[in-house]
């Protein structure tokens, strides 16, 4: 069962097979994800100017999602296709409302507000054509994540984010999330001294952070790579110019320089596009950059969960023994009141019976409490342990092809080297 | 050098990178035809993401080597010291077979005495010519004798072109004057310079050399003390060069204007070219110094994955390989392509001199013959002197001239070599990282399908 905070209320057109009004059950399948019911792309980008919040004037970009439901074979037909402008603030909002609403998954991240791991070449402007065209793509990718998520593609604001551009904004909020949301998930550093936390979120915990902080740290040392591998390579568009100069006053050796130069320019601009490639695998990586940042808020929660439990654990036991204590006249811990009556006189009689009725509905209710946080708890860490699980497979796969995605580029930059340096030594051989 | 493949033509126009990949690599612009002493047009527009070289690049030191490869270089197996193994070291474009003197330098020592410290070199020479007393001879000499060497040649050839010296010392730059770095280029250069007078044709039979190569220490200071003294070839440079400040010389034969033309454009590339691969064996270095910390974070990457770990440490090790292949690369530049350069470097100001000195000789016979048209007197004492320096000028200007047709074939065949060398270090070290990753892409291979066949098992 999933956690149910936000109820998904009405039925969609695309499910096929449910019961009206029966609660909806996670596509066994792939197949019943909105991902394939749904074409859903981010196709373009587009600068616009408007008034913000505080009614001054700004500059943003805002991207076209287009949809389209996907026929199945017998009709054959292209269905008409929708579409809508979102800024990236929309996304963040539709982001944040996921994380509060399904604490247990593990929500696929947004692409990168700013430009980071830039190198010297790549801008780190916000407006930068190249810097949004990947943003564009890594926004996409976002959609796509959220749709083929087994729990996730079947909620209703997800759906009117793709479907509906206006009053969307109002519809999320009516939704109430920001008052479900725990502020204390955002307060990374505060540390919540758990007794009895699963040692599999924390394990998940430790691995989270090793994950960020190698990413990280790989992603910066590649974009010195890249910088220093620019340098080298642009370097050499030099000799072209030099050699076609100098073969200005040879004779026999002019026509090898000349074709050499020619080969030394063509190496030196073949950078440029590789390393656009290599930008992509470098978004790759960034994007289980966050994904960590998604884990550990599942572990948060967790702790979070199971820190309460304990509190109200704790408190019902010092209840209990309260109880215990006025009803037998004994004190086994001190306590204020305790002493203060001991020094100022005895309560009556009655005053103990209230109090001790007091107690007992409070203890009543502390264990009904106590009972559904079990089973909250008991609920969380299976189903959010099932989303890890799918979570870990889809990230082996992934990293694994962008790994290899990786070798076959460097392959490509391989194959053309020689292409050139073999071509050059050929003009050389010719001098 | 053979040519690998066969590359049909001019090399086709480039295509149009795609928008967005913003290099200002132009559109293809076909090859001119070529016609030779045209002039030629550059073939493309300076392209505009090269990286510029700033005006003030750092006269690099003599080479701008970094120490931490000198341990790696100080006798690298492709730089064969032994004589007998030089026949494929030094081509000779006259008669290979009459090669007869074979000359190495090597074995740097340290001298220190209560004035100076010094570093004599072991000079050994093997030849079969009967001038000489012995076959074999090794002695020790240190940089002063080699400036010695030069500056009587100099002065017994004055119009032929003296293979150029390695720097006396290292004017900017940190590379302390006795490093083992220093001291290995100087060897390299002064076994270069040695032998480039052993193929000299005429440069081979001068008597000092012989003494050079063969006199003991106190034999040789005590030839050095004959001769003209140094105030004396101080004074002829001084004039050669007053003579040239006065401007051209009136009657100069075209050819050695062409030649002078010639000479300031190529010392002008020759230099721009020396700053290029420097500068490249810089960023080479520096990519170098980033690729060894980029590998190892995949292998730290792996110790925290169980799946994806072998992908990892795969990467790690092609990565690791590929900077090998990396120290490679820069190894042969700095072993080929950066010595060459700055010898030809050297070369053109040694040319330059050669074509100031031939112009002073001419203006010692034009000087002559102005005064004799203003003095009618003495006319015959006069004709006798005019008849010897027009004799002078002619042999000037003949010596020259064959040396000048040497050097320039000479220079073509070493800048083929060089840059040919530098075309085949990148072709290896491409090959090899191809290689590298080619292999690590079938493990991946492997493994996925092997994978599947499991899926698709009941």
């Amino acid at each position: 069962m999933e956690s149910s905070e936000a109820e998904p209320s009405e039925s969609r057109p695309e499910e096929d097979g449910a019961a009206p009004g029966s609660e909806p059950q996670p596509p066994d399948t792939m197949e019943d994800c909105l991902a394939k019911k749904m074409e859903i792309t981010v196709s373009e980008a587009e600068k616009r100017t408007g008034r913000n919040a505080m009614n001054m004037q700004e500059t943003y970009t805002a991207y076209l999602i287009e949809t389209r439901a996907v026929e199945s074979q017998n009709e054959g037909q292209c269905s008409p296709v929708d579409s809508l402008w979102r800024r990236y603030s929309e996304f963040e909002l539709l982001r944040n409302y996921l994380l509060v609403t399904y604490p247990h998954i593990v929500v696929p991240p947004l692409p990168e507000k700013r430009a980071d791991f830039v190198w010297h070449k790549l801008s780190a402007d916000n407006m930068d054509p190249d810097f949004v065209e990947r943003r564009r793509i890594g926004l996409e990718n976002f959609l796509l994540r959220v749709a083929s998520h087994p729990v996730l593609c079947q909620d209703k604001i997800f759906y009117l984010f793709l479907t509906q551009e206006g009053g969307w904004k109002e519809m999320v909020n009516e939704t109430g999330f920001q008052l479900k949301a725990d502020s204390r998930l955002k307060a990374l550093n505060a540390t919540f001294r758990v007794k009895n936390p699963d040692k599999r979120f924390t394990e998940l915990k430790h691995y989270s952070d090793e994950l960020q902080s190698v990413i990280s740290h790989l992603l910066r040392v590649r974009a010195r790579v890249a910088d220093r591998l620019y340098g080298v390579y642009k370097v050499h568009g030099n000799y072209g110019r030099v050699f076609s100069e100098w073969s200005a006053i040879e004779k026999e050796m002019g026509d090898g320089l000349q074709s050499a130069g020619h080969h030394m320019d063509v190496y030196a601009a073949s950078i440029d596009d590789i390393l656009e490639e290599e930008e992509h695998y470098a978004d790759q990586l960034k994007e289980y950059l966050f994904y960590a940042e998604a884990l550990r808020a599942v572990c948060r929660k967790h702790e979070l969960m199971q820190y309460d439990l304990e509190m109200a654990a704790q408190d019902l036991t010092s209840k209990k023994q309260q109880c215990e204590e006025l009803a037998t006249g004994t004190m086994r811990t001190f306590s204020l009141k305790g002493m203060t009556s001991k020094l100022f006189g005895q309560e009556t009689p009655e005053q103990r019976e209230a109090k001790i009725k007091v107690l007992e509905e409070q203890i009543q209710e502390g264990e009904e409490q106590l009972k559904s946080k079990n089973l909250e708890g008991r609920d969380f860490v299976k189903s959010a342990w099932a989303d890890i699980e799918r979570f870990k497979e889809q990230k082996n796969r992934d990293l694994k092809e962008a790994l290899i995605s990786y070798a076959v580029m460097q392959i490509s930059m391989c194959k053309k080297g020689i292409q050139v340096w073999t071509n050059a030594k050929e003009c050389f051989s010719k001098m | 050098m053979e040519a690998e493949g066969r590359v049909p033509g001019p090399p086709p126009p480039p295509p149009l990178p795609p928008a967005g990949g913003g290099s200002g690599a132009g559109a293809g612009a076909e090859l001119p035809a070529s016609t030779p002493g045209a002039a030629r047009v550059p073939l493309l527009g300076a392209p505009a993401e090269v990286l510029e070289l700033d005006d003030e690049e750092d006269d690099l030191e003599v080479f701008s080597k970094d120490t931490s490869l000198a341990e790696a270089n100080s006798f690298s197996p492709s730089m064969t010291i032994s004589p007998s193994s030089m026949i494929n070291q030094y081509k000779f474009e006259d008669e290979p077979e009459l090669k007869d003197l074979f000359i190495t330098v090597d074995d740097p020592e340290s001298h220190i005495t209560a004035i100076e410290t010094f570093i004599t070199y072991r000079v050994i020479t093997k030849t079969s010519r009967g001038e000489f007393d012995s076959c074999e001879y090794e002695v020790r000499r240190r940089y002063q004798d080699f400036l010695w060497l030069k500056s009587k040649l100099e002065e017994a050839h004055p119009t032929l072109i003296i293979p150029p010296l390695p720097e006396k010392f290292i004017m900017k730059g940190m590379v302390e004057r006795f490093s083992d770095e220093f001291i290995e280029t100087r060897r390299k250069a002064l076994h270069k310079f040695l032998n480039r007078i052993a193929d000299h044709p005429t440069l081979t039979f001068n008597e000092d050399f012989k003494i050079f190569l063969t006199a003991q220490a106190w034999e040789l200071s005590s030839h050095k003390k004959q001769g003209p003294g140094l105030l004396s070839r101080m004074g002829q440079t001084v004039r050669a060069v007053a003579s040239s400040v006065r401007g051209g010389v009136k009657n100069r034969p075209e050819m050695f204007t062409e030649m002078n033309d010639y000479m300031e454009t190529f010392s002008q590339k020759i230099n721009v070219l020396d700053k290029i691969a420097h500068r490249i064996y810089k960023e080479e270095r520096e990519y170098f110094n980033e690729m060894k910390e980029y590998g190892p974070i995949h292998t730290l990457w792996s110790a925290s994955e169980e799946d994806i770990a072998d992908s990892l440490k795969g990467i790690a090790s092609c990565i690791d390989k590929c900077c090998k292949a990396t120290e490679k690369r820069m190894a042969g530049l700095s072993e080929n392509l950066l010595p060459i350069l700055h010898e030809y470097v050297l070369y053109s100001e040694i040319l330059m001199g050669v074509l100031k000195r031939r112009d002073h000789i001419q203006s010692e016979l034009d000087s002559k013959i102005d005064a004799l048209s203003n003095k009618k007197a003495d006319k015959d004492l006069f004709s006798e002197e005019i008849g010897k320096l027009e004799d002078k000028v002619e042999c000037a200007n003949n010596a020259l001239k064959a040396d000048w047709d040497r050097w320039k074939q000479n220079m073509q065949c070493d800048m083929r070599l060089a840059f040919g060398n530098m075309a085949d270090n990148n072709l290896h070290y491409y090959e090899e990282c191809l290689a590298t990753w080619e292999s690590f892409l079938a493990s991946q291979t492997v493994d996925r399908h092997g994978e599947e066949d499991s899926e698709d098992r009941p």
